[in-house]
């Protein structure tokens, strides 16, 4: 059985004070975060004050390589399947994701991804992952 | 303070419809009211503290109050945790009567879903500015999926399969056959779970539960009222209630907020998994069930797979009788908000008053837990531990 990889349409993606900066970045191909300037902890999704600490925070870039922490197949919640994932990024923090341009059906959990973008209605570029 | 026989249950009452295309929410939540007031044998006229979540209709407790018409009021709680939150309503009321701040707390639920269309495959509903959206919903999570996530992992890490997944289903099944009002009553076996269609793997259309209207009412009360009711008299013996979410990108999808509240429920109570002769457990999807039974210490972790397996939870055949009413996977799970009928089915049984089929022979020591929100991001938690006098 195979279930191919189908582009579906993505909604405008939310641009706030806490995002822009993230979507001006992948728009580049950049994959980033925020990490905290007093304890020094990275941490998803990005905040203002650090979830750790409550320190100031700051953007750093990641370097859009991890690994399947887990994976589901939704497909029967519209008329494309789609894969939904956490992948846990080299850095250390595990963001919720989905994995792209592959069989679904050979996806495992602990297997080698890397970041790709996706355009989203309005032009942003969203960050999703394909295998490595 | 402990709450441990600080207040009772004496009024619990579920609504018996499963589809209410002609009644409104509010009409649904004021019969519930009703229903569990009779039950204790109490009055509006007798209600001082009101609780209720994110299902009724209105802002906080202010519209369904005035709806409902209590004007005694002196205590409101609208702690919203999904569907956990009637279970810390629970809690809350015990702590309030504990200290004075109340002496009959109402607390109701109801909803629509199955008139309205609303399901666990459709976007989770989410207010502005709520600030992980922005990170997630270009990834479609939706309640199946973000359950069948932890499922997936639970497998990874322990071996779990969908066959032991499967046997929640049927004992859930077992259970419903018995109660007329459930909305599935047709007991299943593991071959047709597994047979159901795939909606997110790895979870098939029977590991999840129904979509149903309906809804239930709970009255709370100081153990002196209790007393001299007519009714059974269940004391309140422990409660823990805790929110778990991402940990700030430090995933861990292995355990569940019933890791946090079963212990410190146990240890209000002063009892162990091992003297609990009934639990209701939230049935969401078979994979809440077998976490929070590894959770709450009922088995070790990573062993609920073989907890669950060959029908150790079906009353009267295993060593765990769970969820006798049908549970969310048959019966109701109203408003898709399942906690107050789990508390409803643990009153039943330490009355005597299950179907005697499922009826666990002299119950005095129940169980109640709720996981509301999403499995696989972020969850309210409660336990409730109940006893009758």
């Amino acid at each position: 059985m195979t279930t191919p990889y189908t582009e579906r349409p993505l909604a405008p993606v939310t641009v706030d004070a806490a995002t822009e900066h993230f979507w001006t970045q992948a728009k580049e191909g950049l994959l980033c975060t925020r990490r905290c300037t007093s304890c020094g902890e990275v941490h998803w999704y990005p905040r203002a004050l650090c979830p750790f600490c409550m320190g100031d925070t700051e953007w750093c870039s990641l370097s859009g390589l991890g690994t399947i922490y887990s994976v589901s197949v939704t497909r029967r919640a519209g008329p494309i399947a789609y894969a939904i994932a956490y992948v846990a990024l080299d850095e250390g923090i595990t963001l919720l994701t989905n994995i792209v341009d592959c069989d679904f059906d050979d996806l495992k959990i602990g297997q080698r991804v890397e970041v790709t973008f996706k355009p989203a209605e309005g032009g942003a570029m969203v960050p999703m992952f394909k295998p490595a | 303070m402990t709450i441990k026989r600080k207040a009772c249950i004496a009024g619990a009452y579920e609504h018996p419809t499963r589809k209410a295309p002609d009644k409104t929410v509010a009409q649904l939540h004021a019969e519930c009211a009703r229903g569990a007031l009779a039950d204790a044998g109490l009055t509006l006229q007798d209600v001082d503290g009101y609780f209720c979540a994110g299902d009724a209709p209105g802002l906080g407790a202010n519209n369904m109050a005035d709806y409902l018409g209590l004007t005694k009021l002196r205590h409101i709680d609208t702690t919203d945790t999904g569907g956990s939150a009637y279970l810390i309503h629970v809690s809350h009321a015990a702590q309030a009567i504990a200290a004075g701040k109340c002496d009959v707390a109402l607390v109701t639920l109801a909803g629509r879903p199955r008139s309205e269309g609303s399901s666990g495959v459709a976007p989770r509903l989410v207010t502005a500015n709520t600030p992980d959206v922005p990170w997630e919903m270009p990834y479609s999570p939706v309640i199946v999926n973000m359950y069948a996530l932890a499922a997936a992992r639970h497998m990874h890490e322990y071996g779990t399969t969908s066959e032991q997944l499967a046997w929640i289903k049927v004992a859930a099944a077992a259970h419903a056959q018995h109660n007329p009002n459930a909305m599935l009553r047709e007991p299943v076996t593991v071959e047709e779970v597994l047979a159901s269609p795939m909606i997110s793997d790895p979870l098939h259309k029977l590991d999840c539960c129904v979509v149903s209207d309906g809804g239930g009412a709970l009255v709370v009360v100081r153990p002196e009222i209790a007393a001299r009711l007519k009714r059974p008299v269940v004391n309140i013996l422990g409660a823990g209630e805790t929110i778990k979410g991402q940990l700030g990108g430090h995933v861990d999808l292995t355990w569940s907020g019933a890791a946090i509240s079963g212990p410190i429920a146990f240890k209000e109570a002063g009892v162990s998994p091992a003297d609990i002769q009934y639990a209701s457990i939230y049935d969401s999807f078979t994979i809440t069930v077998l976490m929070q039974l590894e959770d709450l210490g009922f088995c070790k972790k990573g062993e609920g797979g073989r907890f669950v397996a060959d029908g150790n939870l079906i009353s009267g055949v295993g060593t765990l009788p769970f969820n006798t009413d049908g549970g969310g996977l048959c019966n109701n799970h109203p408003a898709n908000r399942g906690g107050i009928t789990k508390v409803i089915e643990a009153v039943r049984q330490l009355r005597g008053e299950a179907h005697p089929k499922v009826q666990v022979p002299d119950c005095t020591l129940a169980l109640a837990q709720g996981t509301g929100g999403l499995l696989g991001s972020r969850h309210g938690s409660a336990t409730l531990i109940m006893e009758r006098q």
